[in-house]
């Protein structure tokens, strides 16, 4: 054991680790949460890191988990040692490929970070769903439990496959072990290296396809050798068990950490039994130890090896004393008689009892019960209500434990006040926010105790469904032995909340341990600060006796040159106050730390950091805490009382962070939650928000039309109106002749503002004594807030203007409209929410959408809140997600149905005829639906339909009842990012495209896989860098615009917003009434950009001055008048490629990481502008001669450039 | 017809010197300099506030996001090794160090202490054959006085003097109360060259967007007047070698240059206009010219028009200028 390279990293870093080493191929795809499995392999790729053999593994990024499956299949086939990584429905992707490569007896292992599925809802939080729908595929499944575990099993799993031909899925759980970061002993490459055969190696390597010795695999075949082929591999099946065991007792021998197939731990005359397998495995063991301690005969079986399910060795490893079993399951299967890992118990035992090899003197009672879905929390005190329940008379079967189920009652009582964690760990709590760096430093914080030898270390982050103003709660704990508590601190003894802020609404205070160390970052001073706290807060202080500090840190930060990034400051102040290192020593660290981390982007960073250490410790005071409570705040209410019942009771629950409280009858049982929600959720994110100035204003519309999150709102009404207006209401005339009663206000909802600063950026007017001053202008919240606050109560109380009264055509015309996507969690700045938005003004009232996953669905549709709104007349958006892969046929579902019912409601209408009067008939039949104003028309007229239809006694009448909605004609939109449009729903997409139907595409193109973290996409443009192009993408972006025009009957546009509103508007409008299929790809600007997001438009006006972004708008009707579909809508370039690219972290970094080739490609990418650009002006110029929209000249596509 | 010269300390094959500009950024471009016959280039200027500001933007925007998003804990792929600072600056200087004959000389802007001393010493050890302080400052500050800019420039000429080995040369601004007085007090101080003058940003303002406009303006040759006149005064009266920057559109702005005594000539917005040939052009025009009249050397020619050396000292001083204006009257009577 002695000089062991130690590390504190994560699981999915553990097994990559491995992974790499022992690969030659990583076909990969990012899903959360194995994307950082993929992302360190195509580093350390790129690095020059190589494996076991000395060659630099090949990583393949693919266009779907389909994809990345098949690559491997055949990566193996032709014998490459190849991997992959995934979890949850990217391995529901792999099974086709799964049963192949099973079925073949190929040696492989894919390394799963355990998954939920989406069912009645997504989750990408961890179970075990996704590796137990795999079961069936002939893949051996091998289980790990720990960061530690993730590390050692994907070595035995990779040495075992080898000598088995078994192919295996390696997993552990995901995020509780895929981002738990641990102190573990590395692997060396000699450790590696013994565990790995050559002779194997070449076995797999000859095994492969080659004309030098031809043969085939994959035949066809047919019903008289099928099953009998399908029985041949039942021996290596059999073996494969003792070979797995033979190699974890080899890993024992070098390493010195033993595991078996089913791993026992606790008392050898144990009565009571838990099996299961997974990270609760380790909850399970620290409370077997606690309840030994205290007597109580128990004990608990970790399943390694899953499958094949070795009987012999789970027999072995049971004592002959027990006479109960609970089955743990991290899974559910509906409808079964029990989960699978209980079921596989029950057999194995009742198989055993009945040929006489049980263990045990009789058959033990057995239980089976599921925890944990969706990384639901698994603690001791669950651990222990399930024991209990194993000591009674009729234990439940088929129980749940972790949640309340008062439906189906089959939830375990839990001790809430149960807790064993011991005295020998610090246990610390961190409140910050994303922004501020929080979670950053404590993983440093982790790295720096874990180098440490006399410490162990863990740290597990928990974060926030919103990608603005999020926030984050760190779980760390040090002590002098290996941390095994896989679940969340319960009982802290240092508790930092680094936002002031979260006390309004939260109690930080929860877990804090009697005599626990608050450190507070506190605009207020020591002396001042105890009058700025809530009621509870200042009560729990007093009673648990807390050490409280105080520093402020934005202060101490800004100070040391370091803006509002306070995690050094705050870091520096754990180090001081929680004595888990000697301060002085601990500073030193933090200091080295700095270096390490900072030194490669420059001596100013590092210079800055350390002033900032320096400045922090004069600045950590602490607070003389009074004998009495002296507050009267409360906390705040997460919603207010005048929400729904369904807000009140469900989603504040939710929004408090109290959601797992939530009984099972609270829930939707389908999946299904209202709209109209995120208005309830008053999330104050920014200290900073926009206010109008009505003098400069021009009603332009501008602002209104950028606004990512739907906060800024213009009404017009009859100057009556104002009479009852707070004094603070801003107002002015309309700037429209001839409606001298008519008044204009443009409200910002501050509360729901992120500061983003989009608005001021857009808006054109400035005033002519000040020209720094605009129309609108960012300004400290707190001065306004209240007052806007009354605003926005009387603002909501005019009404929205008539649709009908509305021009559709202009920016202008549209702010009037009513968003029903509204306040959405997208980061601050987004480049995506404003397109959709614009849709929800547009046709909000008859829409129906179609989201892929991504960060639209997440923004979209993830709990607690959803910004799809609705009208005063209950009328909006109806959403939903399918997959991330389907979402093209899911959105042409919606239009087959319509078409269907919309059919159905015309035969059954013109049946009604006779009693409803052919004229009315027709009048509704033929009635034309392409203005507003007609829709309107159709839509009082179906209403009035309805009503007679109500009054008749007629099964036609009921039944047309049913689909008469349809005679409103419908707006079917399908959203989602590049990632879907471009890779995995191309050939939906493409094949939707092709059929004719009337669909709408939005695609919110930024060009990377946004929502896991900035993966390469084929939209990723050449000479970026992502992830998976690392060093600048060498392939120019797809066209999709060509490749939908090269149908002829579809509508395609091309818009960017900051760079054309007004084309924008006009290509929905137009994509919308056009009555086939239609594709916008809309430029959306991206933090994956690596730019400032207040100037996200102005980059999108660069995009398209450069010509890389041509706007432009092919649509097939025009055809019809004979004129050219192709309309070009933006000017020749006019800037260089390098002058929009280079203003992007994105392009820019690799001038930094590998200058030469930066200079090759954008070049390159510059050559690629001029070429496309050449291709459009070809293709639009004759729209310049017909419709005069552009000003390209006839000339020039002969000319180039 | 020997057109050598000697400049800063650094002999050079002829007087024509590619001033700093945005066509060095490229190292392909040093050797066509060298082919087209540039004799010395200077880099283009690497300014200190921009080294700053971009490490802490580039820190900035791979961090922004992060660890918010349990799905997007980054954005970027983790980069191990990146330039920072000047790194990029240096290694092209490095590179086209490496790549041609000719000097390559580094060139720095900025005016503060901060910093300038270590990266002249990194230009040096990247293989500069020369340094360019092109220090301007504009004194914005109502509350500075004259001595204390003027000390400002002393103090950095002097640090950097102290820093390095290869010369040094500042590039001036031209308003100083006494110009003379002070390039000669930064030829005593240890300045190996002055470069005459600095085009020093000077902000127009776009009626558009009511915005400040902070672009730079290419040179007219009809600016070649105010180098003229220092130049022609300062030859032959101060140790440092003279260049002279600004206004060179053709080899008859060289010529004069020359002739008023500048040891070097530069040029960045003739190149940008005519492509980097036009260094060419310069050569070809200035042997042309040169053998038109029947010099051999450039030495021959160097400040025979210069205000200790022409005919006519006073026409470089006030009394002239009277006369200047006589003239313009009377032309037009």
């Amino acid at each position: 054991m002695e000089n062991r390279q130690v590390a504190t990293i994560d699981g999915n870093e553990a097994a990559a680790y491995v992974a790499y080493r022992v690969n030659e191929v990583c076909a990969i795809y990012p899903i959360t949460p194995s994307s950082t499995m993929g992302e360190l392999a195509d580093q350390w790729s790129n690095e020059g890191k190589t494996n076991l053999w000395g060659d630099i593994p090949i990583i393949a990024e693919m266009q779907s988990e389909g994809g990345a499956a098949g690559a491997a299949h055949g990566a193996l086939q032709t014998g490459a040692l190849t991997t992959t990584f995934t979890a949850s429905q990217g391995l529901m992707l792999m099974i086709p490929n799964m049963y192949k490569i099973a079925g073949e007896l190929t040696s492989a292992v894919f390394h799963v970070a355990a998954r939920s599925l989406a069912a009645q809802g997504l989750s990408i939080f961890g179970d075990h769903q996704d590796v137990m729908a795999v079961r069936t595929t002939g893949f051996a499944q091998l289980a790990s439990g720990s960061v530690q575990e993730a590390h050692d099993m994907a070595l035995i799993a990779q040495a075992a496959t080898l000598e088995a031909r078994v192919p295996f899925v390696h997993f552990f759980d995901g995020f509780r072990t895929s981002h738990e970061v641990n102190k573990i002993t590395l692997l060396s490459d000699a450790e590696i290296r013994a565990m790995i055969d050559d002779e194997l190696v070449r076995a797999h390597r000859q095994r492969g396809l080659g004309p030098d010795i031809p043969f085939m695999r994959g035949t066809a075949q047919n019903p008289d050798v099928y099953f009998q082929g399908r029985e041949t591999v039942n021996p290596w099946y059999a073996r494969t068990p003792e070979i797995v065991a033979r190699k974890m007792r080899e890993f024992g021998e070098l390493t010195g950490r033993h595991y078996r197939l089913f791993e026992y731990h606790g008392d050898p005359e144990a009565q009571r039994v838990i099996i299961l397998m997974g990270s609760g495995a380790d909850t399970v063991r620290e409370t077997v130890d606690w309840l030994r301690a205290h007597d109580a005969a128990v004990g608990v079986i970790q399943v390694h090896l899953y499958r094949p399910f070795s009987v012999e060795h789970l027999l072995a490893a049971l004592p002959a004393s027990t006479r109960a079993i609970a089955v743990l399951d991290r899974t559910k299967e509906p409808g079964a008689p029990g989960e699978p890992l209980y079921l596989d118990i029950v057999t194995t035992l009742t198989q055993a009892a009945a040929d006489g090899s049980l263990p045990t003197a009789t058959l033990p009672r057995i239980i089976g019960g599921r925890y944990g879905l969706s990384s639901k929390e698994f603690t001791p005190a669950m651990v222990k209500a399930v024991f209990d329940e194993l000591d009674k008379a009729q234990p439940k079967n088929g129980f749940t434990v972790g949640i309340n189920d008062d439906v189906s009652h089959t939830s375990l009582e839990v001790d809430p006040d149960f807790a064993i964690e011991p005295d020998t760990v610090v246990r610390a709590l961190f409140y910050g926010l994303g922004a501020d760096g929080t979670v950053g430093a404590n993983k440093n914080t982790i790295k720096i105790i874990g180098e440490d030898p006399a410490f162990h270390a863990q740290g597990y982050f928990v974060y926030d469904s919103k990608k603005s103003g999020s926030q984050t709660i760190s779980h760390l704990r040090f002590g002098p032995d290996p941390i095994r508590s896989s679940y969340l601190v319960q009982s802290a003894n240092f508790i930092g909340c680094h936002q002031f802020n979260f006390l309004e609404r939260t109690n930080v205070l929860e877990q804090a341990a009697q005599g626990a160390t608050f450190l507070l970052n506190s605009p207020y001073s020591a002396e001042e600060v105890w009058g700025r706290l809530p009621r509870l807060i200042q009560q729990t202080i007093i009673e648990r006796k807390l050490q409280f500090h105080v520093i402020d840190a934005y202060t101490v930060a800004r100070d040391s040159g370091m803006g509002n990034r306070i995690n050094t400051v705050m870091q520096t102040c754990f180090f001081a106050l929680s004595g888990v290192l000697p301060k002085e020593a601990a500073i030193a660290k933090i200091k080295t730390a700095i270096q390490k981390t900072y030194g490669k982007k420059g001596e100013e960073v590092v210079r800055r950091n350390f002033e900032a250490v320096d400045n922090t410790l004069a600045q950590l005071h602490q607070v003389t805490v009074p004998a009495e409570v002296s507050s009267h705040l409360d906390l705040l209410a997460p919603v207010p009382p005048e929400a729904p019942a369904f807000v009140r009771e469900v989603t504040a629950m939710m929004i408090a962070g109290k959601g797992d409280e939530l009984p099972v009858s609270a829930l939707p049982v389908d999946g299904t939650f209202p709209t109209a929600t995120a208005r309830w959720e008053n999330r104050d994110i920014s200290m900073y928000a926009p206010v109008w100035e009505p003098d400069l204003c021009i009603q332009c519309g501008n602002c209104s039309f950028v606004c990512p999150h739907s906060v800024i709102r213009a009404k017009f009404y009859n100057i009556a109106n104002l009479h009852e207006a707070p004094a603070e209401f801003r107002h002015a005339p309309i700037d429209a002749r001839g409606l001298p009663e008519v008044h204009y206000t443009l409200q910002v909802y501050l509360d729901n503002c992120t500061g983003c600063g989009l608005c001021v950026e857009v808006c054109p007017v400035r005033s002519k004594q000040d020209t720094t001053r605009k129309a609108i202008n960012m300004q400290a919240k707190s001065g306004v807030l209240e007052s806007e606050r009354r605003n926005v109560e009387f603002f909501e109380t005019l009404p929205y203007v008539e649709h009908e009264r509305v021009d559709f055509s202009t920016v202008r015309g549209v702010q009037f409209l009513q968003p029903l996507f509204e306040f959405p969690g997208s980061c601050a700045g987004c480049g995506e929410t404003p397109y959709v938005k614009l849709l929800s003004q547009l046709f909000g009232e008859r829409l129906v959408v179609a989201n892929a996953t991504g960060c639209s669905s997440i923004y979209g549709g993830n709990l607690p809140t959803t910004p799809w709104s609705q009208n005063a007349a209950g009328k909006g958006p109806a959403w939903s997600n399918s997959l991330f892969e389907d979402n093209a046929e899911f959105g042409l579902g919606f239009r087959l149905t319509s078409d269907s019912q919309l059919a159905t409601a015309e035969r059954l209408l013109k049946e009604l005829a006779p009693q409803l009067g052919e004229g009315y008939v027709q009048s509704i039949l033929l009635a034309p639906q392409i203005t507003e104003s007609e829709i309107r028309a159709q839509r009082a007229l179906v209403a009035d339909l309805e009503q007679k239809l109500l009054a008749m006694d007629s099964e036609t009448a009921r039944h047309l009842l049913t689909v008469s909605d349809q005679l409103v004609r419908r707006s079917v939109w399908l959203i989602g990012g590049d990632g879907w449009a471009y890779d995995i729903g191309s050939s939906g997409l493409d094949h939707v495209l092709s059929m004719g139907r009337d669909i709408n595409i939005l695609v919110l193109d930024t060009e990377v896989y946004s929502n896991t973290g900035g993966q390469m996409s084929k939209s990723t443009p050449l000479a970026a860098v992502a992830k998976f192009a690392t060093g600048g993408k060498r392939v120019p972006k797809k066209d999709l615009a060509l490749q939908a025009i090269s149908y002829g009957n579809v509508y395609v546009a091309r818009v960017a917003m900051g760079a054309n509103p007004q084309q924008t508007l006009l290509a929905f409008r137009e994509a919308e009434s056009y009555p086939g299929p239609s594709l916008i790809l809309a430029y959306s600007h991206c933090i994956a950009h690596g730019i400032n997001m207040q100037h996200g438009l102005l980059q999108q006006h660069r995009a398209v001055a450069s010509g890389y972004w041509p706007l432009m708008r092919y649509n097939p009707e025009v055809r019809k008048s004979g004129e050219n579909p192709f309309v070009l809508d933006s000017q020749r370039p006019r800037i260089a490629f390098k002058d929009y690219a280079y203003q992007e972290l994105r392009y820019k970094m690799l001038s930094r990481t590998n200058p030469d080739e930066a200079e090759i490609l954008i070049n390159e990418a510059q050559e690629q502008v001029h070429q496309k650009w050449r291709i459009y002006e070809r293709a639009g110029y004759q729209g310049k001669e017909r419709r005069g929209v552009t000003d390209v000249h006839p000339d020039a596509g002969s000319q180039g450039q | 017809m020997d057109l050598r010269t000697t400049y800063m300390g650094l002999e050079l094959k002829n007087p024509v010197v590619a001033s700093a500009s945005p066509l060095s950024e490229k190292l392909d471009n040093f050797r066509r300099m060298e082919d087209a016959g540039a004799a010395a280039v200077v880099m283009f200027s690497l300014f200190e506030e921009q080294i700053k500001h971009e490490n802490a933007a580039i820190e900035h925007l791979i961090t922004s996001g992060s660890e918010s998003y349990a799905e997007s804990l980054s954005f970027f792929p983790e980069f191990e090794d990146y330039e920072t600072g000047p790194d990029e600056y240096l290694n092209l200087l490095r590179r086209a160090a490496e790549a041609v004959d000719i000097p390559v000389i580094g060139s720095l802007n900025g005016i503060t202490n901060e910093g300038w001393v270590d990266t002249a010493r990194l230009m040096q050890d990247a293989g500069a054959s020369g340094i360019e302080l092109n220090a301007y400052y504009i004194p914005a500050n109502l509350y500075l006085d004259g001595r204390e800019v003027e000390q400002r420039y002393l103090d950095v000429l002097k640090a950097v003097k102290a820093a390095v080995s290869v010369p040094v040369a500042l590039k001036l601004s031209p308003f100083f109360s006494a110009t003379g007085n002070m390039a000669r007090q930064f030829d005593e101080a240890g300045a190996d060259a002055l470069v005459l003058f600095n085009r020093f940003y000077q902000p127009d303002l776009d009626l558009e967007e009511m915005e400040v406009i902070t672009d730079l303006k290419l040179s007219t040759p009809a600016e070649i007047r105010l180098p003229l006149l220092w130049i022609g005064v300062l030859h032959g009266r101060i140790n440092a070698s003279l260049a002279a920057s600004t206004g060179v559109h053709s080899p008859l702005e060289l010529i004069k240059y020359l002739l008023a005594g500048a040891d070097a000539v530069m040029t960045t917005s003739g190149m940008l206009r005519n492509g980097i040939g036009f260094l060419g052009t310069l050569v070809e025009g200035l042997k042309d010219w040169m053998e038109a009249r029947q010099y051999d050397s450039v030495a021959q020619l160097r400040g025979i028009m210069s205000q200790v050396n022409c005919l006519n000292p006073g026409a470089f001083e006030r009394a002239n200028y009277i006369k200047i204006l006589e003239n313009y009257k009377a032309q037009y009577e």
